[in-house]
């Protein structure tokens, strides 16, 4: 796939180094906010972004992750806030001369050009001259596995070559900063899965400072060295994918990260939360009340087919290993437990089960 | 017209969209009986023309007194007409398209407007209000003419950038550091070719065909000059008016094929007031990512 069309590929990896030295900018967000008439779409966000890191911002739609990104990229204006890259504030900077690189939800590609012109399009306008230009962008082109394609117009590419196509036009310029708006979101999904690892990989390589937006958290926990949960306008926890998943900060990103059971509980003294008749520790133990929720990972419930059991399988979901398998509770309480598929295939719908705790603190919320 | 275009684009890239291929499983019969009927309605009056001119009147036509000067003045006020046309147009509705996007209803409306008043009222209250050193010069009709063309224009250039993800496009445009003018130049004004030639194609045949204005007006342009001549002699001036329908209709042809394959190239991303086709965007019916 990549096969070297021009000998200055040739050298070394054949690869360039975008950015260089200016690799990984320092990307540090303040405070900022921005309404739309009466709705807030963002409100106090606040995010320090390393040099070279890659961040996701995760959230439903309408958190305000866009609009976030938008203001980073000079497309939108805070109302109140600042974005500061590598010390210095942008704000009063236009997009056009911000020199970040940004890969959009939908096919942005310039239809009258060929993918090589695509990619060239920033050298152009940094005034190189045609024949640098067409090297460059060969390069880059061969970095995203394209280079038999760069004759090719937009339309004769499929989506994901076409982003594939965005991406190298994006780091062409050697920007200090990339911004990522969903990218990945219009894409099949075996697609996905390969430019998903192939973004994160170039972007490792290029140690380039990464912000990328999305709304599916299997993306945002697979690819980011930290997640941004946000939920209206608000940022609720920023952390490493393990620590977001394994010790979320609010009931809101634990049940939007990952899968979520939740369980009428009792919540006893000394930190004790009591459900299907199992006591287990809460990881926020002080408030003592009975309107209160416990929230478990199907992968931290236990079960057994046993007859009289406390709940009936509903539904089955084969997710390769495991098996999801839906129980109704006594109570009329649906929780989703993860059981090795071997096990689960003697799990029919309709089967009595009893399901227990695994024993591990989990998380309360005030119940809805 | 767009089903055509639509079925022969994805012949091409072998992903046919379902709804293009509907027409094809229908028995072509109706389409030619259609297409015979309309084709005798048209050509029966045309041929009828020629019948009375006769071959002869052609030559002819080239040397009657006024000929030139009336085809002149007609091609000049086409040509001030399209140029003002695109200029004021192309920028407007772009501006509209990615600032003022409300306003486009509003503009629809607006640039309705010469078509539904008769051209007869608007050069009545064109003359009450001109200056007068305005009244005596060719600008004054091709301004008359730059809003008689508004509609077509508006028209097209709005289903040019339709077809386009504009805002998308200008921000990519400018995040890769390409301001205003460039982004003007070398993404949108190459995407909305087509557009921008359905919109010159549609003003010409206007500017040359139009005669209300330009006879209240009181200028000898070609068909002003056609219906005086018809006067003198009947058969030279259907002559004449069948001369220039045929140029008319050639230019446009001219203009449509070079369109047409810019298009093909280019993917068909535009748009034209005669066919609208949009790029197949969906991932699924294309090749897989290698």
């Amino acid at each position: 796939m990549t096969t070297n069309i021009t000998a200055g590929t040739a050298e070394g990896d054949g690869l360039p180094a975008p950015g260089g030295a200016d690799a990984g900018a320092p990307v540090v967000i303040q405070d900022l906010s921005r309404s739309f008439g009466a709705v807030h779409a963002l409100d106090g966000l606040s995010l320090d972004i390393a040099p070279g890191e890659f961040l996701a911002l995760l959230g439903p739609s309408g958190c305000g992750k866009t609009t976030a990104l938008r203001i980073v990229a000079g497309f939108e204006t805070a109302d109140v806030g600042s974005v500061t890259v590598d010390g210095k504030d942008v704000s009063p900077v236009p997009a056009a001369k911000r020199d970040m690189g940004m890969v959009f939800q939908s096919y942005s590609l310039f239809p009258n050009m060929t993918a090589l012109d695509n990619v060239g399009f920033g050298l152009r306008m940094r005034k190189q001259r045609s024949a640098e230009r067409n090297r460059r962008a060969s390069e880059q082109l061969d970095m995203v596995g394209l280079s038999e394609h760069a004759k090719k117009y937009p339309h004769q590419l499929s989506g994901g070559q076409q982003q594939r196509v965005a991406l190298a036009r994006a780091l062409a310029i050697e920007p200090r900063v990339l911004l990522l708006d969903e990218p990945l979101s219009a894409l099949d999904a075996k697609v996905r899965l390969q430019l998903r690892e192939q973004i994160r990989t170039l972007q490792q390589r290029l140690g380039i400072t990464t912000i990328f937006v999305t709304h599916d958290q299997e993306e945002a926990l697979s690819m980011a060295d930290r997640v941004g949960v946000m939920k209206e306008g608000k940022l609720e926890q920023v952390a490493e994918p393990t620590e977001l998943y394994n010790h979320p900060a609010t009931a809101f990103v634990a049940e939007f990260v990952g899968t979520m059971n939740r369980i009428p509980a009792a919540l006893l003294t000394a930190g004790q939360v009591r459900a299907i008749g199992g006591t287990v520790q809460a990881q926020d133990g002080t408030a003592i009340s009975e309107d209160h929720d416990m929230l478990i990972r199907p992968e931290e419930l236990k079960i057994a087919a046993v007859t009289g059991g406390n709940g009936i399988v509903t539904d089955k979901t084969f997710l390769g290993s495991v098996t999801r398998v839906s129980v109704r509770l006594d109570g009329d309480v649906t929780v989703k437990v993860d059981v090795p598929s071997t096990e689960a295939a003697g799990m029919p719908p309709g089967t009595s089960v009893e399901v227990s705790l695994a024993g591990t603190p989990v998380l309360t919320a005030e119940r809805r | 017209m767009a089903t055509v275009t639509g079925t022969e684009q994805a012949g091409r890239s072998a992903a046919a969209p379902k709804p293009a291929l509907k027409p094809r499983a229908k028995p072509p019969v109706w389409r030619w009986v259609i297409l015979v009927v309309a084709g005798i309605y048209f050509l029966i009056p045309l041929y009828a023309a020629l019948r009375f001119a006769g071959i002869k009147a052609f030559p002819s036509v080239l040397h009657q007194a006024g000929f030139t000067d009336a085809l002149t003045l007609s091609i000049r006020l086409a040509a001030i007409t399209t140029v003002l046309t695109v200029v004021l147009m192309v920028p407007t509705v772009v501006y509209v398209h990615l600032r003022l996007p409300r306003l486009r209803r509003l503009l629809e409306a607006i640039t309705i407007l010469p078509i539904v008043i008769p051209p007869v009222v608007l050069i009545v209250g064109v003359l009450a209000v001109a200056p007068g050193n305005l009244k005596s010069s060719d600008t004054l009709l091709a301004l008359e003419y730059v809003i008689l063309a508004m509609p077509f224009a508006y028209r097209s250039i709005d289903a040019g950038l339709r077809a386009l993800d504009l805002k998308t496009l200008v921000e990519a445009s400018n995040s890769l550091g390409a301001g205003w003018p460039s982004t003007l130049w070398r993404v949108i004004l190459p995407n909305l070719r087509t557009a921008m030639l359905s919109a010159v194609v549609l003003t010409i045949a206007l500017v040359l065909g139009e005669y209300t204005m330009a006879s209240l007006d009181l200028y000898q342009t070609f068909p002003v000059w056609i219906v005086n001549f018809e006067q003198s002699s009947g058969p030279v001036s259907v002559a004449s008016s069948l001369l220039a329908l045929f140029v008319t209709w050639l230019f446009l042809m001219v203009i449509a094929t070079l369109g047409g394959r810019r298009a093909r190239r280019t993917g068909g991303s535009e748009a034209t007031l005669f066919s609208q086709v949009r790029r197949d965007t969906g991932s699924g019916s294309q090749p897989p990512a290698s």
